[in-house]
């Protein structure tokens, strides 16, 4: 790690200034990607500034019948929250997927939104990465690429978005909101991440200067019939190799609305608005299912050791949309898939 | 205060932080005030500040909890956070957990069932399992397993770790 000034944030606006400052300033929230980077030589700010303390840590209800949640909000406390366990429990589902007890009680939401991609090569400093150092070529299309995409690759880029949490926003249709030098936003979050097309080295349309300040879910809960289905090499504390959040509203056994966002297969949460469509006004039955999962597979594109992850995202479509439709989510504690 | 619209210029908020920053932490039950340089982690500033060597040092990069401590309550990577970060808190560590020479429930129980054999992750497990405790989620021994994965263990002792928390928590 190499030595750096550090500094807090008194308020947003001051978090805004103080970054403006200082082109090679980063900020720091709950730091647990932040400071392994930095610890690998990835990251070299010269400066951090600590935001950790400003008030953005509450989740509050919004006039549409939403809530807004506080980019500081550690992952934890929102798994745990009662108004997302009870209207987004798939919310809850996929943030206790991911990452150790003790990492959820430290991150927070915003950071979440921010973490780095874990492509093996990303991390070393030793080996050429575009996203690390644009122009230096991708270690990962031609070396180790068991955990890399197989949809919305580019030649410069087949990292993967590593969070679960997002996976479920993305389904939920979440906003997020950031402040900056020319105001406030809002902005849609399949418009948040980026594919890596030939800039991998931006994962986000966050501009410069801008910081998260809360993540906005609309009403739209789908708490009856959902499911978040993550499968990794490990039981827990493991990356997914391919996670589905799927969320359905049914009537009988109708589907009237449905929500597909697949995590470890793209470099941003991945949804498909046609495999979408293809479940709409259809029977929640496995045919209807298969369809969509060829659909969200129709482009996609295996490298040497990752191309069994389009067959087990198809069967994994499949699995969890049934889950979903069944009323029987996943469990995040014992593991059997059903 | 307004933007400007000229070339950044210097601001109260941006002046040079000197090399060591004052912190003051409550360990243990004991205000301690540290001078500390920025890049110092919350595990470097126990063992090599403070010589509180109970919490261990494994990969340093949040995967393996051996550096697990309490942080106002809540049990957190200490290798992953800045000690000057957490000016004013209060911290746990293995070494706060017995009370007037006796053993936390833990402890004993970590004991009783030899929940441990090199005994290098033992303090993280410990304070881990404090945590867990605590939060109050886990029941059963599924959820336990789940809420200490970040917690390894390379001696293998995971099933009797399991039962010794099971035991401190009152279980079976």
């Amino acid at each position: 790690m190499i030595n750096f000034q550090y500094a807090r944030a008194g308020d947003v606006a001051d978090a805004v200034r103080q970054i403006a400052a200082d082109p090679k300033a980063k900020f720091i929230a709950g730091g647990t990607n932040l400071i392994d980077l930095m610890k690998e030589d990835v990251e070299r700010p010269s400066r951090l500034i600590d935001i950790s303390r400003l008030p953005l840590k509450s989740v509050e209800e919004t006039a549409e019948g939403g809530l807004r949640i506080g980019a500081l909000v550690p992952n934890s406390d929102l798994a745990y929250h009662p108004l997302i366990a009870q209207r987004y429990p798939m919310l809850a589902s996929a943030i206790l997927a991911g990452a150790s007890a003790q990492l959820r009680n430290m991150a927070s939401t915003g950071g979440n939104l921010l973490q780095r991609t874990r492509c093996y090569y990303f991390y070393d400093i030793a080996t050429p990465c575009n996203k690390r150092e644009p122009g230096s070529g991708c270690s990962a299309i031609t070396g180790l690429n068991r955990m890399h995409a197989i949809l919305g690759t580019s030649e410069a880029c087949i990292a993967t978005h590593p969070s679960d949490m997002c996976v479920a926003l993305a389904a939920l249709d979440a906003t997020v909101h950031t402040a900056g030098p020319a105001g406030a936003r809002a902005i849609a979050f399949s418009d948040f991440h980026r594919l890596p097309g030939d800039t991998p080295q931006r994962d986000t349309n966050l501009q410069a200067n801008e910081i998260v300040t809360a993540v906005e879910l609309p009403a739209r809960g789908f708490a009856a019939n959902y499911t978040y289905l993550k499968i990794r090499d490990r039981l827990s504390y493991a990356f997914a190799l391919v996670s589905v959040a799927a969320a359905l509203e049914l009537e009988g056994d109708m589907i009237k609305e449905a929500r597909l966002a697949l995590g470890g297969v793209a470099h941003k949460p991945w949804r498909d608005p046609s495999a979408e469509a293809a479940l709409r006004g259809q029977a929640a039955s496995q045919p209807t299912y298969t369809r969509a999962a060829e659909l969200v597979l129709r482009d996609a594109k295996g490298f040497e050791h990752n191309a069994f992850k389009i067959d087990l995202a198809r069967r994994a479509i499949v699995r969890a949309l049934t889950q979903a439709a069944a009323g029987t989510p996943q469990s995040q504690s014992n593991k059997k898939i059903r | 205060m307004a933007q400007t619209g000229t070339a950044v210029r210097p601001t109260r908020e941006t002046v040079a932080s000197p090399d060591k920053i004052s912190v003051a932490l409550s360990v243990n039950g004991l205000t301690r005030q540290l001078e500390v340089a920025p890049w110092t982690t919350l595990l470097d500033a126990l063992r090599d500040h403070l010589d509180l060597t109970g919490t261990k040092k494994g990969c340093d990069h949040g995967q393996c909890g051996a550096c697990t401590v309490l942080v106002d309550g809540r049990r957190i990577n200490s290798c992953l956070t800045l000690a000057v970060m957490k000016d004013g808190a209060k911290v746990t560590t293995i070494e706060g957990l017995a009370t007037d020479g006796a053993l936390h429930a833990l402890q004993q129980s970590f004991i009783d069932h030899d929940a441990f054999q090199c005994g290098y992750c033992t303090p993280g497990q410990i304070c881990s399992a404090a945590g867990l405790i605590a939060e109050g989620k886990a029941k059963s021994a599924d959820e336990i397993r789940e809420l200490m994965s970040g917690n390894i263990c390379r001696c293998g002792a995971y099933p009797n770790i399991v039962a010794a928390i099971q035991q401190a928590m009152g279980g079976s």
